[in-house]
């Protein structure tokens, strides 16, 4: 027991004393990992950003029903509960002939040619129930509720998901569901790249450094001694790529939003990447921790295996 | 017991249809200071690693300090090699370590307390006449030093042979000599010494026991020999 202690805080040791003493060689792993983790940080963030944007594009999508202005109460209170318990609805608006009323004087205000013929007749509107889909992808579903016989024939007007209307909109709900998986595929293919990237890199420190495993080998070191120090080492490069890279991406983040005050660079709304990279800070640092930690633990651990090969070959 | 006991062993490489090592026979006592010369090629570096279990023989029993090769399973490998100290030409040393942490790294392979590693590695180096160079790296020595940290190091953990494969190789004659001298001084310890040399002088002015390989075959073994191939 206590000699597997004194091991294992030889092991650390003996780690520890690597990466100093191959300053060199650990700046430029490292490098190569705080490039690669940034890459796969600031592609996560920017994914978030541009989901969230797509997401309030996506919010305005909705479907009105028009009823008939005979509609009696009882039969607007008994459409409404029914479209409540329809799957996919989100959030239901009772716009009343009166309301609608108001908001066409106020959205026309300027002009005064259709504010007065409008107040020449009675009021044309037809009163409104707005739906909020929860997946705009299946507002068809609601579609085929509205249409059937007992609620169509409250409808003065076919719903507003008709015509060009219902073809814009599936437009953009089909454009954006591919947006947000494109978005997700080019992260994991970033973050696969950077592994392979990171990976080689420890591959090539450890082959330059074969010379030291044949030799500890020979010298009757069991593996555990041996790789020990050289997992312990690229931890090390891992723990500190991490920091260095949610730092660098901190303070370009806060450059960024600076600069560009108040202002999007397109899909991308720096202000959100901001306060999502604050919001989530924690969790970001330790995601890369534990990832730089893996992937320094496991390319050494294999890197390592085929210098350490028993010759069995008779 | 014998120290060392090779019964007919033979070893062929698998790209090489010559035998690198044929049917060899060889009986070391303990104690005993053991010259192995022959031209490059003739089989001495095969022989070592036969010992040294960096190659399997082909066919024929290998025993060393009473362990049999045959039974001798990968992962107990290193516990044999900490029985056996090795000496390279080339010295083999961890280049990123000191003088003092090469020799300790052999001590702390076996989980040595760093209590008895700092009592122990200074007498050692001590032996080998480098007191007061514990801090230099490798790179910063001669080769006859290099050499000598490399026999510190294969000694330290007392092992019941050392196996110097032309540790004088690389040297210019005062050195090699130097480093003569230290493996006498270790073999009058008690340890059996095996040592292969081209040097013709070394081996004649040794007077010890000289095994002549040629071609994988022991062609003679005799006591108190001169160099003759």
């Amino acid at each position: 027991m206590k000699r597997k202690f004194i091991t294992l805080r030889r092991i650390i040791r003996a780690g520890g004393i690597n990466f100093v003493r191959n300053a060199w060689l650990s700046i430029a792993a490292m490098a190569v990992m705080v490039i690669t983790l940034s890459i796969v940080l600031v592609s996560v963030i920017a994914n978030a950003t541009f989901t969230h944007t797509v997401q309030q594009l996506t919010d305005r999508i909705d479907i009105s029903v028009y009823l008939k202005d005979t509609i009696t109460v009882k039969q607007k209170d008994d459409l409404l509960n029914k479209i409540k318990h329809v799957e996919n609805v989100k959030e239901l608006t009772y716009i009343s002939k009166d309301q609608a009323l108001q908001t066409y004087k106020k959205q026309n205000q300027g002009n005064l040619d259709l504010l007065l013929a409008i107040s020449q007749t009675d009021n044309p509107l037809p009163a409104t129930i707005q739906i909020k889909p929860k997946d705009p992808n299946k507002i068809q579903d609601i579609k085929n509720v509205l249409e059937r016989a007992d609620i169509k024939s409250l409808q003065s007007d076919p719903t507003s998901y008709s015509g060009d209307r219902k073809e814009a909109i599936d437009k953009i709900t089909k454009a954006t569901s591919f947006m947000r998986r494109a978005g997700v595929f080019g992260v994991i293919i970033f973050a696969f790249i950077s592994m392979l990237i990171i990976f080689n890199t420890i591959q090539m420190a450890i082959f330059n450094r074969r010379d030291e495993l044949t030799i500890m080998r020979l010298l009757g070191a069991n593996t555990i001694f041996i790789r020990g120090p050289f997992v312990i080492e690229s931890i090390i490069y891992g723990v500190i790529s991490a920091v260095v890279s949610v730092s660098l991406c901190n303070a370009l983040f806060v450059v960024f939003s600076s600069a560009f005050n108040a202002s999007s660079l397109g899909l991308l709304d720096i202000n959100y990447a901001n306060e999502y990279f604050a919001q989530h800070f924690w969790l970001i640092l330790l995601t890369q921790l534990s990832i730089g930690i893996f992937i320094g633990a496991a390319s050494s651990t294999l890197a390592t295996r085929r210098y350490l090969k028993f010759k069995t070959t008779k | 017991m014998k120290m060392i006991l090779l019964d007919r062993v033979t070893k062929t490489y698998q790209r090489n249809p010559h035998a690198a090592l044929e049917r060899i026979s060889l009986h070391v006592d303990p104690k005993e200071f053991v010259i192995v010369v022959g031209s490059s090629g003739a089989g001495k570096s095969t022989l070592l690693k036969l010992l040294t279990r960096e190659e399997k023989p082909t066919a024929g029993k290998i025993i060393v300090g009473g362990i049999d090769y045959d039974k001798l399973r990968d992962r107990e490998i290193p516990l044999l090699r900490r029985k056996i100290g090795v000496v390279f030409q080339d010295f083999k040393l961890l280049p990123g370590k000191t003088v003092f942490e090469n020799v300790a790294f052999a001590l702390e392979i076996v989980g040595m307390s760093n209590r008895e590693i700092n009592h122990t590695v200074p007498r050692v180096l001590d032996i080998v006449g480098l007191q007061g160079k514990e801090k230099r790296m490798p790179m910063e020595l001669s080769g006859g030093e290099r050499q000598r940290v490399a026999i510190a190091r294969a000694v330290v953990r007392q092992p019941k042979i050392l196996i110097a494969d032309e540790p004088t190789g690389n040297l210019d004659p005062k050195h090699a000599w130097d480093v003569i001298r230290v493996l006498e001084k270790i073999n009058r310890y008690g340890t059996t010494v095996l040592l292969t040399t081209h040097n013709q002088d070394i081996v004649n002015r040794l007077k010890r026991r000289v095994i002549t390989v040629k071609d994988g075959k022991i062609v003679s073994d005799r006591a108190n020999a001169e160099y003759k191939l």
